[in-house]
């Protein structure tokens, strides 16, 4: 047991918890007011549902030692699971499980991003509660839990792969399954209050501090190492959108500027801890280029995602893992070199990682949407739609005016 | 016709530029017009909107903000109420609005139940 280990630890779980409700208010200041409650609802739920089935069964089938594809059963309801230490962690137990534990309640809640404003809410639940298990709990064993992509030397610092590559296939396939928003592309879908999608940039930005440099599990220049790239890859994300921006429409949006935070630290998630400061910088530029022109491609598109879960998350941690196989640099994180540092070998370990994330989550994630479809209904009704989920759903409104009287 | 040229009490509805009504609060009362109503609307006459971009994709927006004011006058102060607004909210540019001048048939005080003059 470290003491130093273990404060770096309390605090990274409880930044990586304040992620979620800060994507509520990136989500939420993204959709129109008769679907804010709902949008943001549906981020905070995953606190309670995945933050129960964590403890009771997923961190078991992630964490628990088993075999190559799926955790065991022993650490069920946490059992076996105290305040000594799990080695080689030198913290608590219970804090390790608790920090896992904001990583799949985060990883769920991104996937509403693509099917906001129609989807109804008890599918949603009953969706994310299963994915969590069927879904993020085996990929997450296979990379974090000893399983054959961590055997194969994979590298994922802190979920690029596992959460975001992952999240972004399973909004995509949702976005599909569901379909689109009943008035997609005949009413105007504008965001109803971009200090919202600001102010949740803002709070991903500082709670990423936690979910990178807490995945070094200790106190300890790794920490700093990933500290310093999830400060600089955003940085170069930002720099470089800004400057699409005003190339192609002489305006340098603040959306635009949320959303390449979000893709910078997406990108720098798996590489965090093991790439130079340069490389941070150079990652998070060229990983704006890719989901910058995602999100042109697919409003031209038919495919309804409606927050661009695809384009940051799927694309941005695509480009993350891969480039993580380029600018790895063993001086620095004494576990492998990647392609620029003469390792070849490190790009196409991380292609298959990234390919089986994608192949596993894609066809999981239809199965699961077709299995929820036969217990509620996916969709929303048209006129439930057209008056908004929040009402419907939740029974509340977002804004009331005039001394909180209108009812 | 003859119905408002017997009226007493006029209303004026003026449509404004939102960065207007200070100056045309500060014009009526100059004219020793006290008393109005400010409302947030959102409309369009010549004026046909901007453009918005939101991730790339652009939105025309037509319906722009505005301010209307409406102000109750007696019928004698109705003329220099219109060309003080006038005079306050003008730049000269398209969107700078309207003033739409109406007969009042009576106006109740709700403090005290009782017809006004």
């Amino acid at each position: 047991m470290n003491g130093a280990d273990t404060a770096w630890m309390l605090i990274s779980t409880a930044l990586v918890l304040l992620m979620t409700p800060a994507l509520a208010f990136f989500y939420g200041g993204l959709v129109r007011s008769k679907n804010a409650l709902n949008t943001m609802m549906m981020s905070f739920i995953s606190l309670g549902f995945i933050g129960v089935l964590w403890p009771m069964l997923g961190y078991s089938l992630a964490f628990a030692p088993a075999n190559d594809f799926l955790g065991g059963l022993q650490w069920v309801f946490l059992n076996n699971v105290g305040l000594d230490p799990n080695p080689p962690a030198t913290i608590p137990h219970y804090l390790y499980m608790c920090y896992q534990g904001t990583f799949a309640i985060i990883t769920a809640a991104l996937i509403s991003g693509a099917i906001v404003e129609r989807m109804r809410f008890s599918a949603y639940v009953l969706f994310i509660s299963l994915w969590s298990i069927i879904v993020y709990c085996p990929i997450a064993h296979w990379v974090w839990g000893g399983g054959w992509l961590a055997k194969m030397g994979a590298l994922d610092f802190a979920g690029g792969t596992v959460v975001h590559v992952n999240a972004g296939v399973a909004a995509l396939v949702t976005a599909f399954v569901v379909g689109r928003r009943r008035d997609f592309k005949s009413a105007a879908l504008v965001p109803h209050n971009v200090p919202f999608t600001l102010l949740g940039a803002g709070l991903l930005w500082f709670g990423w501090f936690g979910f990178n440099a807490g995945s070094a599990v200790a106190a300890n220049g790794s920490a700093a190492l990933a500290f310093t790239t999830t400060m600089l890859a955003p940085a170069g994300t930002l720099v470089v959108w800004t400057m699409l921006d005003a190339a192609r429409q002489q305006k340098a949006t603040a959306v635009g500027a949320a959303t390449a935070i979000v893709v910078g630290l997406v990108a720098v998630t798996p590489a965090a801890g093991f790439i130079g400061p340069m490389s941070a910088i150079a990652l998070g530029a060229m990983a704006a280029i890719p989901s910058y022109l995602g999100l042109i491609w697919r409003a031209r598109t038919n495919l309804d995602d409606s927050l661009d879960v695809v384009a940051a998350h799927g694309l941005g941690g695509t480009v993350g893992a891969l480039l993580t196989g380029v600018f790895a640099q063993k001086s620095l994180n004494g576990v492998a070199d990647g392609l620029l540092f003469g390792n070849p070998g490190q790009f196409v370990t991380q292609v298959i990682a990234v390919g089986a994330a994608i192949i596993y989550s894609g066809a999981l994630t239809f199965v699961l949407l077709k299995v929820v479809a036969l217990v509620f209904p996916l969709r929303a009704s048209e006129a439930d739609e057209q008056v908004g989920i929040d009402l419907v759903a939740h029974g509340e409104e977002a804004y009331v005016h005039a001394s909180g009287t209108g009812v | 016709m003859r119905r408002e040229r017997g009226c007493k009490v006029r209303l004026l509805k003026a449509i404004v530029r939102p960065d207007k009504v200070d100056a045309v609060k500060d014009a009526l009362a100059a004219e020793g017009i006290a008393g109005m109503t400010v409302t947030e609307v959102r409309g369009h006459g010549k004026q046909k909107g901007h453009t918005a971009i939101y991730r790339g994709q652009e939105y025309q927006v037509t319906l722009l903000p505005k301010m209307e004011i409406e102000v109750v006058v007696q019928d004698h102060l109705a003329e220099s109420a219109c060309a003080a607004i006038i005079t306050a909210a003008r730049t000269g540019e398209i969107g700078d609005g309207r003033v739409f001048v109406m007969p009042v048939e009576r106006t109740y005080s709700i403090r005290t139940g009782g017809v006004e003059e």
